[in-house]
């Protein structure tokens, strides 16, 4: 069977991101996972026991400074050389600001068409897709080239397959092009041990109806309690209630979690683009004609500073 | 400073959209076409930097016919003039080949910084400014929710899921901003009179150097092979709170083995 490369999305802090998994599982569908990890050096070697153990046959690493020190365009190069020599049968990315980036420059570098936000795809090729915030389904191909795609997270249930990869470290050379943008510093901000926003299996978010920044405590709790990760309306992110890299909604992130809970949030359209094709939809809002219930499973209508305090206080005494 | 904004216009995303059953491409006709959302920050950034620094500021679309309403809309805020890239055989374009439609264009512009808008709000593909400065072999800075200009140097601040990075290069560039940048200005009522008379340049793919057979449907590097709406969520059961809401809720999450 054909290679399937898998371009690995990580962070520093957590190691490699559920997207990852999701692809490997996906691509062992496809023909033989490699993972690719392009990073600083080291990098593969911190990664690759998570990757073995989802069913990466190879790891192909690429570690420099050049890779690490400037933006996306170092990656694009490597990985083209490595499409180009191996020709794989589908190159999978996460969908997310990076992985679009460094497949839009693949796409343009090997003439090669580009499928994004791709929940599902079949071994001919065909990918499904979501469009227009969740309410249209879209089957599309690539016509030239191989299969690139950019995999949503939250898309594939991931399920371990253990391997014992063979590690092979890649020749970086990168052009002067590829060093214009240097990365001068990294700032971590809004650390903690909660799940990210895009990968995590349940969210809750807050919004306008939370009142303030300090409010916002309750929404924390409440994801704390069920293992879930903290969002924003758009409203409350407008508000400085909470910062904006935890917006959901058309303008912020797209989240598809097995559980949304909607606290204080009223369900305009900008905010139902980002989280309606989440499994199970909960809301807790005053207003009982908030648009929000037409999209509810359970819905709560009432005082949220109520509800929340004892739905914390219940889940507590459960456990 | 000779400053180019990226503007697209699509469907209103407040209403329902739709892709066209003909073709499976956007359904134009049906909607309220606007400016994508994104752009008007793209647009306040470059005539941000234009008042500081000097310069000019032209709006560049690739669109039909129609697009003409956005390109007026974009100008009355301000920009001095505008390139409209307009061809029948554009319709059914893929990313990839926009991108060199788009380069195309920007080569004749002399642009130093082209500024856009991090993703569209109909496709949301988020490929295009990499897209072009791949082509055009300049630096693209994306995902800016911060830019700051010294002469030929631009910094931004780009969004990471981690905080996030601060990042340079020097011009000509690729500047993608998130709507965290800026607060995009109201056109005055001056400024959508001036916009009437602002110089609206339109080309054609013969004037680009392109051929009819590198775009559209016949150039395409993906297709859409079908799609289907997906039905609207019905909402389950609603509760009033009369003092169990809190216990009612954790039990419907019980039964769903959230807790």
């Amino acid at each position: 069977m054909s290679e399937v490369l898998v371009v690995v999305e990580a962070t520093r802090e957590f190691g490699v991101k559920k997207v990852t998994l999701e692809m490997l599982t996906l691509a062992r569908e496809l023909g033989t996972p490699s993972a690719v990890v392009l990073g600083g050096a080291g990098a593969a070697e911190a990664l690759s026991a998570k990757l073995s153990e989802y069913g990466a046959q190879k790891i192909y690493a690429a570690e420099s400074e050049e890779i690490d020190g400037y933006l996306v365009a170092p990656k694009a190069t490597v990985l083209a050389e490595l499409v180009t020599r191996v020709q794989p049968a589908a190159v999978l990315l996460a969908s997310a600001q990076e992985g679009k980036e460094i497949a839009a420059r693949l796409a343009v570098k090997l003439d090669n068409g580009i499928l994004t936000d791709v929940v599902g795809l079949a071994a001919d090729g065909t990918a499904t897709q979501v469009a227009f915030a969740g309410s249209t389904i879209v089957k599309s191909k690539v016509t030239k080239g191989l299969p690139l795609v950019t995999v949503r997270p939250n898309s594939v249930n991931p399920t371990p397959a253990p391997a014992t990869p063979a590690v092979e470290q890649l020749t970086v050379s990168v052009t002067d092009t590829d060093k214009l943008a240097k990365v001068v510093d990294r700032v971590a901000e809004q650390k903690g041990s909660r799940p990210e926003l895009t990968e995590a299996g349940v969210v809750v978010s807050g919004g306008r109806g939370v009142g303030n920044a300090d409010n916002f405590k309750l929404v924390e709790e409440l994801a704390d309690l069920l293992g879930g990760a903290v969002g924003a309306s758009r409203a409350a992110v407008d508000s400085g209630y909470y910062p904006h890299q935890f917006q959901v909604g058309q303008t912020g992130k797209t989240v598809s979690p097995q559980l949304y809970v909607a606290l204080g949030i009223s369900g305009a359209i900008q905010h139902r683009a980002g989280m309606q094709t989440s499994k199970t939809i909960v809301a807790v809002n005053k207003d009982g004609e908030a648009p929000i219930f037409e999209l509810a499973d359970f819905g709560v209508v009432g005082d949220l500073f109520k509800v929340v305090p004892q739905a914390a206080e219940e889940i507590r005494k459960r456990k | 400073m000779n400053i180019v904004v990226l503007v697209k216009q699509v469907p209103d995303s407040g209403a329902d959209r739709n892709l066209r059953t003909d073709d499976n491409t956007v359904d134009r006709g049906s909607a309220n076409n606007v400016i994508n959302e994104m752009d008007e920050y793209a647009i306040e950034e470059a005539l941000k930097i234009k008042e500081a620094h000097g310069g000019e500021v032209t709006i560049l679309t690739m669109g039909p016919d129609r697009a003409t309403e956005s390109i007026r809309k974009a100008l009355s805020m301000g920009p001095d003039k505008a390139v409209h890239v307009v061809d029948d055989a554009l319709h059914g374009s893929c990313a990839v080949a926009t991108s060199k439609v788009l380069a195309a264009a920007l080569g004749q512009l002399n642009a130093d910084l082209v500024i856009c808008g991090a993703e569209s709000t109909d496709g949301r593909v988020q490929v295009m400014p990499h897209m072009i400065a791949e082509r055009l072999g300049v630096a693209a800075l994306t995902g800016a929710r911060k830019l700051t200009v010294d002469g030929a140097t631009l910094t931004v601040e780009r969004q990471t899921e981690e905080g996030y990075e601060v990042v340079t290069a020097s011009t000509p560039a690729v500047v993608s901003v998130w709507d965290t940048i800026n607060e995009p200005r109201y056109p005055s009522f001056k400024g959508i009179m001036a916009a009437k008379k602002k110089p609206v340049q339109t080309l054609s793919l013969g004037d680009l150097g392109v051929a009819p057979s590198e775009v559209g449907f016949n150039g395409a590097t993906s297709a859409v092979l079908e799609h289907t709406k997906r039905p609207p969520r019905s909402g389950g059961a609603k509760i009033t709170d009369e003092g169990e809401g809190g216990v009612k809720l954790v039990e419907f999450l019980a039964t769903e083995k959230f807790v």
